[in-house]
């Protein structure tokens, strides 16, 4: 890995060799459109709009397919390219729905985005369109081709990062689409659910189906936290809106999980929000839990705790501490075992 | 883990040992899974079931359950005998390797093979690919702990990372995966009978002393207090008169149901504190309401060391409230004021008596993840443990012997069953459980028989059937898998409706006190002569 300096757009950059000329730019806070490139994946070159200029190159060359090397030139935004980007644009959206307005990604979709940007609100290449099915053949992934722009994104982030390979493309040419093996089932193909493809999908061709009309991206605040389900420790981002989680999320590069969850992190959260969940401390009266307040029940336990401690001793209490908890929980709770009731009698599952 | 999550990519080998890991810890299965397609490291899973892994793995070997030592032995026989073992980490770093010699040289791999059921030269082949590649990491789970030999295992393997001087650098380490999100954390904060914060013994005076200041008592017992399993035996021996239990419920995680539910009832009085009306809750005297992950402020420490913060969301519902509110109440009304339970003033006072913790900040923690020992704030933390020298001087070798699983299969109950994770579910299925799409994904439970079993016993794929062992019996679907090798059934934990631990032998590991879900002898029941077995937990 070599030192290089390079200058982009007028300004002069020091990268490293091991860089492509996208990345270097995002490094510098220059911005280069992409639909195909994302970080978790090997660069694919397959969008083309990442175009870019390099002086003394032959052609136009893929921003995130090429790497950086010293002395190099590079031009993001010439009239050209412009021009370019707008007709691929242009051909991606001459058969695209324009649903926005009900579209589950609207505010989320990268295609949307750079149509925004670069002003593209119709196109000239009348033709055919396709009007695939909806396939919502389980409970959590929707995939609508339609709104596929053959980016390859979904295919390669199972292949490369989940190492599984439901999805490859099917059919030729025009007919193109992201096609699990004999267009089975997601439930009859190897998917382990983990919903990389929903993150990582540009537009709305692959989405999750319980925060399906959940909120708008605007309309969520994003928490972030660690999973609570194994010790991976993934980072979270919970989309709350009006006091209910909505969807959860995690953010690229970031923690053990760089982006990827597993099918509990991603959609294992409804728990939270269960009917089942305890709302009042319980009494047991004449055989039966029955709802109780607060004062009475904290008053029941210390009188038992108190009574334990002067008859039998410390040593007839005992506390089960969580490793669903947090540190300060589990800290909490050996310090009333040992500084308040005093006893060691104090551990967790650890070895269940 | 010795190591990091992110380090297992510059492994060049990695022998996954009782790891389901892409279901059960899929996060790291990830790793394993783009160190082996990115970069060619060599991928040895060793594991008596066809787990997904063993599809990216050069070498499956298919040992009999709790046969761990046998096949390790074996392995570091061949390493010893053809002279691949590290030389100069064992003489620097290490002792105690006389006498490990001494015992690792009766297992020859011919002997290996005989117990573990792997073949001689594919424990060779693995052997050599282990001890020659530049950094070879190892990745174990609850499949090495939890036996009655668990901590043989882990010794074990501990032996073999010394060995190869696999210790103390990038792609290497002995790499445990803590199966729930905060276990280490847990473990961390003393939520040990033995120890307080940052394992610091109960049985040291001065640690007891410096407690006590800080915590303001006169007095902290000094005798170590009971595990998890022996204060259920107390309980049903009538020593134990309060049993607290905060978010946990070993109805369903316990081995052998029918005797912790005994000892429930035999408990004078019994607290417990959840999110749910837990099957363990439905035996309390009083249920306090507590607050989810997502409804309060704190950290989890997660597998490999790493301090990240927990935020609030939402709120509780109703009248919930979070844990450290209820335990403060509970202090003062037994006069103890814990003063502010905040958790960034929580963590303060963690920090101030835990060495490895030192650093550890709510305002540094809002910068990112700090991975302990970090023992002050100028310390950057520590992914990798052992860097130079162990922490606690040298690397011992312990000399192991092989020995059989508490409960071998006879003809009473001719088959071995193993227990674990499902990718979908997860523990006692208290969350996923009440998560419909999960739920519809796997909606019931199945014994994994093999195929050659299933037709000695007229089993059928989708066939209702019951297992039982010794101490109880459960009815559930059998699925016909060649997964499962001859003479081994699996069944997964999470189901209260049929629950694996009905089957479990409570036998403990003398030292860890870990009980042996990983093995049992059971037999396969069809028809009539399932006739009187109903399970009959309370589901939810």
């Amino acid at each position: 890995m070599e030192k290089i300096h390079m200058n982009i757009d007028g300004k002069d950059i020091e990268t490293t060799s091991d860089r492509t000329i996208l990345e270097a730019a995002r490094e510098n806070g220059l911005r280069i459109p992409s639909l195909c490139n994302e970080q978790r994946m090997e660069p694919y070159g397959a969008c083309r709009i990442c175009l870019v200029e390099v002086e003394g190159a032959r052609g136009l060359l893929p921003a995130c397919y090429t790497t950086v090397t010293d002395g190099m030139v590079v031009r993001t935004a010439t009239d050209e390219l412009m021009r370019i980007r707008r007709t691929i644009l242009e051909l991606i959206l001459s058969d695209h729905p324009k649903d926005c307005m009900t579209c589950e990604s609207t505010g989320n979709c990268e295609l949307q985005d750079l149509a925004y940007e670069y002003g593209v609100k119709d196109h000239r290449f009348r033709g055919e369109e396709h009007h695939y099915e909806v396939l919502a053949d389980n409970p959590l992934i929707e995939r609508d081709y339609d709104k596929c722009i053959l980016c390859g994104r979904c295919i390669r982030i199972c292949r490369e990062v989940q190492g599984v390979g439901v999805y490859d493309f099917v059919n030729r040419g025009f007919d193109s689409v992201p096609g699990i093996p004999y267009n089975k089932p997601m439930m009859e193909s190897p998917c382990e659910f983990c919903g990389q493809c929903v993150s990582t999908c540009p537009t709305g061709a692959i989405i999750s189906i319980p925060s399906k009309g959940k909120g708008r991206t605007w309309q969520v605040e994003k928490v972030r936290t660690t999973c609570p389900y194994c010790g991976c420790g993934c980072q979270l981002d919970l989309h709350v809106r009006d006091g209910e989680i909505v969807e959860v999320s995690s953010p690229v590069m970031v923690g053990p999980g760089q982006g990827n969850l597993c099918v509990k992190g991603r959609y294992g959260y409804p728990f939270v929000h269960h009917e089942d969940r305890l709302t009042r401390p319980l009494i047991r009266k004449g055989g039966e839990l029955v709802p109780a307040g607060w004062e009475e029940a904290l008053e029941t336990v210390s009188k038992h705790l108190r009574k334990a401690m002067d008859g039998k001793g410390p040593d007839s209490i005992a506390f089960l501490s969580s490793a669903r908890c947090t540190n300060e929980e589990n800290y909490l709770l050996q310090k009333l075992a040992r500084a308040v009731v005093g006893t060691n009698n104090v551990d967790h599952c650890a070895r269940l | 883990m010795t190591n990091s999550i992110e380090d297992l990519e510059e492994a060049d080998c990695i022998l996954a040992i009782g790891s389901n890991t892409t279901e059960g810890h899929p996060i790291v299965g990830l790793r394993i899974k783009r160190a082996v397609m990115r970069d060619d490291c060599k991928l040895i899973v060793a594991e008596p079931r066809h787990i997904r892994l063993c599809y990216y793995a050069q070498q499956w070997l298919r040992h009999r359950p709790g046969s761990d030592v046998a096949l390790l032995n074996g392995m570091m026989n061949v390493i010893l005998s053809e002279g691949l073992e590290d030389e100069e980490f064992i003489r620097e770093r290490c002792e105690g390797f006389k006498e490990f010699k001494k015992v690792v040289e009766e297992y020859t791999p011919e002997r290996a093979a005989e117990i573990c059921g792997v073949e001689a030269d594919d424990i060779r082949r693995a052997a050599r690919t282990f001890a020659t590649a530049d950094s070879a990491a190892i990745v174990y789970a609850m499949g090495i702990t939890q036996h009655t030999t668990g901590v043989d295992n882990v010794l074990s393997l501990a032996n073999l990372a010394m060995l190869t001087g696999n210790l103390g650098k990038e792609g290497a380490g002995v790499n445990p995966l803590r199966g729930q999100n905060n276990v280490q954390g847990a473990c961390d904060m003393g939520a040990l009978p033995n120890v307080f914060t940052g394992y610091q013994p109960v049985t040291d005076a001065a640690v007891r002393d410096r407690f006590e200041h800080a915590w303001d008592v006169d007095y902290l017992p000094g005798n170590p207090g009971l595990t998890l399993m022996e204060m259920m035996d107390g309980a049903h021996k009538g020593d134990i008169d309060v049993l607290y239990i905060m978010g946990e419920n070993p109805v369903i995680s316990d081995p052998d149901v029918e005797h912790l539910k005994e000892a429930l009832d035999k408990v004078d009085f019994l607290v417990v504190q959840d999110i749910f009306l837990t099957e363990t809750a439905r035996y309390a005297d009083v249920v306090f309401p507590a607050a989810s992950f997502a409804e309060k402020e704190g950290t989890f420490t997660n597998t490999d060391r790493r301090v990240q913060r927990v935020r609030k969301a939402i709120e509780p519902p109703g009248e919930a409230r979070d844990d450290s509110w209820i335990i403060a109440q509970i202090a003062s009304r037994l006069e103890y004021d814990m003063g502010d339970v905040s958790a960034p003033r929580v963590m303060d006072e963690i920090a101030s008596l835990t060495p490895s913790y030192g650093g550890v900040s709510y305002a540094r923690l809002e910068e990112g993840a700090i991975t302990w020992p970090c023992p002050d704030a100028g310390h950057p933390g520590t992914p990798i443990l052992h860097i130079e020298k162990f922490t606690k001087g040298k690397g011992l070798f312990s000399p192991v012997e092989y020995k059989p699983p508490a409960e071998m299969p006879d003809e009473e109950y001719p088959l071995i069953l193993t227990t674990g994770r499902l990718l979908t579910h997860y523990h006692t299925g208290t969350m996923t459980r009440r998560v419909r799409e999960l739920d519809e994904l796997v909606p019931r439970n199945r014994v994994w028989v093999n195929p050659a079993d299933a037709e000695r016993l007229g089993v059928e794929e989708g066939q209702e059937v019951a297992v039982q062992s010794r101490r109880g019996a459960i009815k559930l679907e059998a699925r016909v898998t060649e997964k499962v090798g001859e003479g081994v059934v699996f069944v997964p934990f999470h189901f209260g409706e049929s629950p694996a631990n009905a089957l479990t032998n409570p036998a403990l590991d003398p030292v860890a006190k870990i009980p042996e879900y990983k093995v049992a002898a059971v037999r396969i029941l069809t028809g009539k002569s399932m006739a009187g077995i109903e399970y009959s937990i309370s589901t939810i």
